[in-house]
């Protein structure tokens, strides 16, 4: 009998031991905090949404829901561990390579001339197509440099993009949705409001009807793009935002768009002007 | 041979005699630990730092001995005080015996 007692006392104990825990692990980040980068380049990560968002008043950075350990990381280049890949991405940018003998510096003289490219990207070219950045690299690699085409989301390509998105870094995202691009802005709405997958979940019932919610561990963010690739503790690696985009899809047991694909790049259109307003961020840190 | 190796320091300009400073160092390192196999099957070589050092003026800091448990990209922050004028040199040693360097002066003000 009396072991009879110890035994409940211990499991009730053991009860409140798990409650503290997951009290103290369900904590929130600090929505108050500041995004100040290397103590002088502060960074906003509030603006009010833009026109066309109808059911958001106001857009945040994805910073604001990580905790403040993970924020920590990237308010100081040092700790950031993005720049491990920036780094990789400036030898290569130096680096001869294919059948004309060119590195991406022998036309781009400094890389710090493509300050503001990421700001506007995706967008649409002259010849009326939506493209990317990273269609942009692979067109140089491929047309001027006579190399071969880097994967979409692969290490040297989201170390490349990382590094010229990095030039935009505190500069507002301002992509057009209008004239030419309207019709590629349509579409990628349209996927971002359609339900799709086992779970018949749209892109919407997350990150705008319950962002601010924890998503069993998670934090739900806006799901904005605007520090994309983003560095995530989760896989150590720089990640793209077609690379994110079919993670989602396949966490609601969807069949993933190709990276890459005209849908992929609509909806990247889409995502990131719903993040107009706000601030790159490039390279990011997330977990 | 590991490759994309590149030691990388942060130590302040200046520091007050005496006083403590903090010191972060990383280095990009693939840290193979020896107990991953190959698509094939074979064992993946061990591959990583196994020491990291850190001296000011010829004075040893600290001298670390690091095993196969340590991350991809180790990094090492740590405090360290200055009492006079003078070079940190920090070096890691790989286990195919390359030894990779780095070296931050300090003023005094």
């Amino acid at each position: 009998m009396g072991m009879n007692l110890f035994k409940t006392t211990a499991a009730v104990a053991g009860l409140a031991l798990i409650a503290t825990g997951m009290a103290t692990k369900m904590t929130h980040a600090d929505q108050g905090a500041k995004l100040i980068i290397n103590g002088e380049l502060t960074i906003p990560t509030r603006a009010p949404a833009p026109a066309h968002l109808e059911a958001i008043d106001e857009i945040t950075s994805g910073w604001l829901y990580r905790t403040s350990e993970t924020q920590a990381l990237e308010m100081d280049d040092f700790d950031n561990p993005s720049f491990v890949f920036v780094d990789v991405a400036l030898d290569l940018f130096d680096k001869a390579d294919g059948s004309e003998g060119k590195a991406c510096s022998s036309c781009h003289e400094n890389v710090e001339d493509f300050a503001g490219l990421t700001a506007s990207m995706p967008r649409v070219n002259a010849d009326g197509m939506l493209e990317t950045t990273t269609e942009l690299v692979n067109k140089c690699r491929t047309e001027r440099m006579g190399a071969e085409a880097w994967s979409y989301s692969g290490g040297k390509m989201s170390a490349m993009t990382s590094l010229i998105g990095l030039q935009s870094r505190g500069m507002p995202v301002n992509v057009a949705i209008d004239g030419a691009a309207k019709p590629y802005w349509d579409k990628g709405k349209d996927l971002y409001y359609t339900r799709v997958g086992q779970l018949d979940m749209a892109c919407s019932n997350c990150h705008e009807d319950n962002y601010d919610v924890m998503i069993r561990a998670d934090h739900l963010s806006q799901g904005q793009i605007n520090g994309f690739p983003t560095y995530r503790l989760k896989n150590s690696k720089m990640n793209t935002t077609h690379g994110r985009f079919k993670g989602c899809m396949k966490n609601i047991r969807a069949q993933p768009f190709g990276q890459g694909s005209d849908e992929f790049k609509a909806l990247e259109l889409y995502v990131a002007s719903r993040g107009n307003g706000l601030t790159v961020e490039t390279p990011s840190v997330r977990n | 041979m590991a490759s994309g190796v590149k030691p990388r320091v942060k130590v302040p300009k200046s520091a007050a005699a005496g006083s403590a400073i903090t010191i972060k160092t990383l280095i990009s390192h693939k840290m193979e630990s020896g107990q991953r196999k190959d698509k094939e099957g074979n064992v993946i070589p061990r591959s990583i730092i196994n020491r990291f050092t850190c001296t000011f003026n010829g004075k040893s800091v600290i001298d670390i001995k690091t095993e196969p448990a340590i991350s991809t990209n180790p990094y090492f922050q740590f405090d360290a005080t200055v009492p006079e004028a003078g070079d940190f040199v920090f070096t890691w040693y790989d286990d195919d015996g390359s030894v990779y360097d780095a070296k931050k002066s300090v003023a005094i003000g």
